[in-house]
């Protein structure tokens, strides 16, 4: 396959394509309008369909209604917009409904700054919904990974009939990088549905009971029954066949960096700073935020690593998953920039060499 | 011996929950007919709002999806862009439709989204137990405007019909009522239309139905009816405000 | 080229700010080196100020955005002043004369003065062209690529009717001379 140079939001909106997702809602919002701009112009070449929604709640009810019917779908928005599809994510969970969701983010609360952020962490990844729910949340660091985890989270949205975020942020949006986007598949044709998903809404055609896609019971026994029975043990599983992590430079080291997305990549080059002064320091990088890797905390150095540390843009949101994986055996400290401002390398290095001087 | 009404195949075999004296039943068994008659009962998929009729896919034998509240018309546009020749229609009540689905509604019409709407006014929320609508009537109690509703703090009741009717693409637009037996036979027709409209293609499709709910406006059946006739038809005028000519 | 370079472009938007890095960028990828262009976006009025920055490396690219540059194209003068900090000591600094009346302080640095435009206009017809003019002094210096590359570069980029600007713009890139 050819190596292009793409934005980010456009190798996003390409790899879905590529994933076979054919039907595309959203609403504009910075910093991911090209998501919605490139599915406009694409889709229709490949027989699709794009509707720019009235809304996020419009768009994320257009996600509702497209995957009950069957069909691969994808929205994307930004933290604030997010916010608002809560309701229709939630109602995604409970129903079983798999679709993808491209998160950009940008900074908050309210309606916050443009630039990037990752304090949508909480929101995605302990969820804004209401009742018990999750969803499967990626965190790519870079353009290519990104094309290749979403063109993955439409196989993973069906097999575990979930919601699947993939969570960037505006700097991962609007960089451009050279990137391969996967080969075209086949996509499933609106005759094949009723046989490959025999759940979703078709029309009974006379020939079976009704199709019901519903979360509310007048006897709530039965809803404990499909949290029970039908959610729970998936998230079970999800919990011991999804995570996925990379880690590096963890022997020997002295502290060792937690970081995602776009901060990953300035916590490396943090690390390859300290280590030219002799400070060795490693790196675990979560690629699913749900769930959490924590089996990766098990690999830390115990003989040389003195502290964890989160860094990330936020107060901290992530370092409480640090924690609970931790479960104590490593103190923890956390550099961090919110607001829309970003670390830099050099800012990451002499923040480090305060904490661990702290330590001494 | 011959029989002269059965129950029909499209309702499911069950007991609903509405109240004596409900709207919803004859709604759901007229709609339900109309697409048995038409042949159409295995293609159709529907979508409920959030009210009374939520669980309606207890009784209506057709595929049936619950939206969030107020979201029916967009969750049914993508269903319908999903199943093009499916017959796709929302059912919804007044709180859902005319309040917090207000921004739905009218981009759906807006679009020409080729589903059906029908849209149950009753006048109230019947099931968090009959707080004020945007359709209640100047001077109607609700147990959120326990001294009527005033014109001061809520203005006039919202007549969707015709809001909806404003938009070029909601090509056919008619209100009717169930509150006799002349008229549940005209809101039969009405339904009818609406699928021909969809199924030709022709835009978007809305038939608003003026319904009872005694329960809440604290009437006997009966007398329920006829406040519908009194003072809901007054307010809200019967008729086509909008219908194509292949369906005339 | 080699080993890894990070290059920082300002100016005000129109003045093809992004389309320079861009171009940039695609020469890195024909060349089949690792490549980050990254712009600054905000809520920025049309004609305010623009700006990206690449990063071009051998090896792998951490951090896409840099606190330091090896080389900096100041296409007027508010940038300038600005951004001339950023650059390391030993720095290429290239500046766009016609846009910035005072001259850079740092004197640890190599400047290079750059009339894009005027060169554009006089030597070119086409003031169109000035960012062109400009990275081509840019790469007369540092060698970011080469020649054969940029017309690959103008080949997949100006396609269909666009096609008969790439002999303009292959002249752009030798316009320039110290």
């Amino acid at each position: 396959m050819e190596k292009k140079l793409m934005k980010g939001n456009e190798a996003f909106a390409a790899a879905a394509i590529s994933a076979g997702c054919r039907y595309y809602f959203g609403y504009p919002i910075t910093p991911q309008n090209e998501v919605p701009e490139y599915m406009s112009r694409e889709l229709r070449n490949v027989g699709g369909h794009f509707i720019q929604a009235e809304s996020e709640l419009a768009s994320i009810s257009f996600i509702y209604g497209a995957a009950a019917a069957g069909a691969r779908c994808m929205t994307s928005s930004s933290s604030i917009g997010i916010a608002l599809m809560q309701e229709g994510l939630g109602s995604c969970v409970v129903c079983e409904l798999p679709c993808v969701i491209i998160n950009v983010m940008r900074a908050g609360p309210g309606i916050g700054a443009i630039q990037p952020a990752q304090a949508d962490y909480t929101q995605v990844v302990k969820s804004g919904m209401n009742g018990d729910a999750h969803c499967i949340v990626y965190a790519p660091t870079s353009i290519q990974e990104a094309v290749n985890m979403i063109y993955h989270a439409f196989d993973v949205a069906d097999e575990y009939r979930n919601p699947v975020i993939i969570c960037v942020d505006g700097m991962i949006g609007q960089m451009m990088e050279p990137v391969i986007i996967p080969e075209s598949r086949a996509v499933i044709e609106e005759k094949d549905i009723e046989k490959t998903k025999p759940w979703a809404l078709c029309g009974h055609r006379n020939r079976r009971d009704r199709n019901k896609i519903n979360s509310v019971f007048l006897n709530q026994y039965e809803l404990e029954d499909r949290i029970m029975n039908r959610l729970l043990p998936k998230f079970e599983k999800a919990k011991k066949e999804l995570p996925e992590w990379e880690s590096r430079n963890l022997e020997g080291a002295e502290a060792v960096f937690v970081a995602y997305g776009s901060t990953a990549r300035i916590a490396i080059e943090a690390m390859e700073l300290l280590e030219k002064e002799g400070i060795k320091v490693g790196i675990i990088r979560p690629k699913t935020l749900w769930p959490f890797p924590d089996a990766a905390f098990d690999e830390i150095d115990s003989k040389t690593t003195k502290v964890v540390i989160s860094v990330e843009l936020s107060l901290g949101q992530m370092l409480e998953d640090i924690r609970l994986a931790l479960e104590g055996r490593y103190p923890t400290a956390l550099i961090n920039r919110v607001g829309g401002i970003l670390l830099s390398p050099v800012e990451v290095a002499e923040r480090t060499k305060a904490v661990l001087g702290g330590m001494k | 011996m011959k029989p002269v009404f059965e129950y029909t195949q499209g309702m499911r075999d069950k007991e609903t929950h509405y109240c004596p004296g409900c709207s919803h039943g004859v709604a759901h068994r007229l709609i339900m007919e109309v697409l048995v008659e038409r042949g159409e009962l295995g293609k159709a998929i529907g979508v409920s709002p959030v009210g009374c009729s939520i669980t309606a896919h207890q009784y209506l034998n057709v595929d049936m999806i619950e939206s969030p509240h107020g979201r029916a018309p967009a969750v049914a546009a993508g269903i319908k862009r999903v199943h093009p020749k499916a017959q796709v229609f929302t059912y919804q009540g007044d709180g859902d439709l005319a309040s917090i689905g207000g921004n739905e509604i009218l981009h759906s019409a807006e679009r020409g989204e080729k589903i059906c709407t029908f849209f149950i006014n009753n006048a109230i929320y019947g099931m968090t137990g009959g707080q004020m609508a945007p359709t209640t009537l100047i001077g109607q109690k609700a147990t959120t405007c326990p001294y009527g509703r005033d014109l001061d703090n809520y203005g006039l009741p919202m007549k969707m019909a015709e809001i909806v009717s404003c938009m070029d693409l909601a090509v056919y637009v008619e209100r009717v009522a169930l509150n006799t037996p002349a008229n549940i036979r005209k809101a039969k027709q009405a339904i009818n239309r609406a699928f021909e409209v969809q199924k030709l293609g022709l835009g978007y499709a809305f038939v608003e139905i003026l319904s009872a709910c005694p329960t809440n406006w604290g009437l006997q059946p009966a007398k329920a009816m006829e406040w519908v006739t009194r003072n809901m038809i007054p307010y809200f005028p019967l008729g086509q405000l909008c219908c194509p000519e292949e369906v005339k | 080229m080699s080993g890894k370079k990070a290059i920082f472009i300002a100016g005000f938007g129109g003045q093809g700010v992004l389309l320079i890095g861009q171009m940039l960028s695609y020469a890195a990828l024909f060349d089949d080196k690792e490549v980050t262009w990254m712009p600054a976006y905000g809520p920025e009025m049309r004609g305010g100020t623009a700006n990206c920055t690449v990063v071009i490396s051998d090896t792998a690219i951490s951090s896409p955005l840099v606190t330091e540059c090896d080389v900096l194209i100041a296409m007027n003068g508010a940038s300038l002043a600005k951004f001339e900090d950023m650059l390391v000591p030993g720095g290429e600094l290239f500046v766009n004369t016609g846009l910035c009346p005072e001259p850079p302080k740092r004197k640890d640095i190599n400047i290079h003065y750059v009339d894009c435009t005027n060169i554009a206009e006089e030597k070119l017809g086409n003031t169109k062209v000035a960012n062109m003019v400009m990275l081509g002094a840019v790469n007369q210096i540092t060698k970011i690529t080469t020649l054969e590359t940029m017309f690959k570069v103008f080949e997949y980029t100006l396609k269909g009717p666009k096609a008969k600007l790439i002999p303009l713009n292959m002249r752009a890139m030798e316009a320039w001379s110290e």
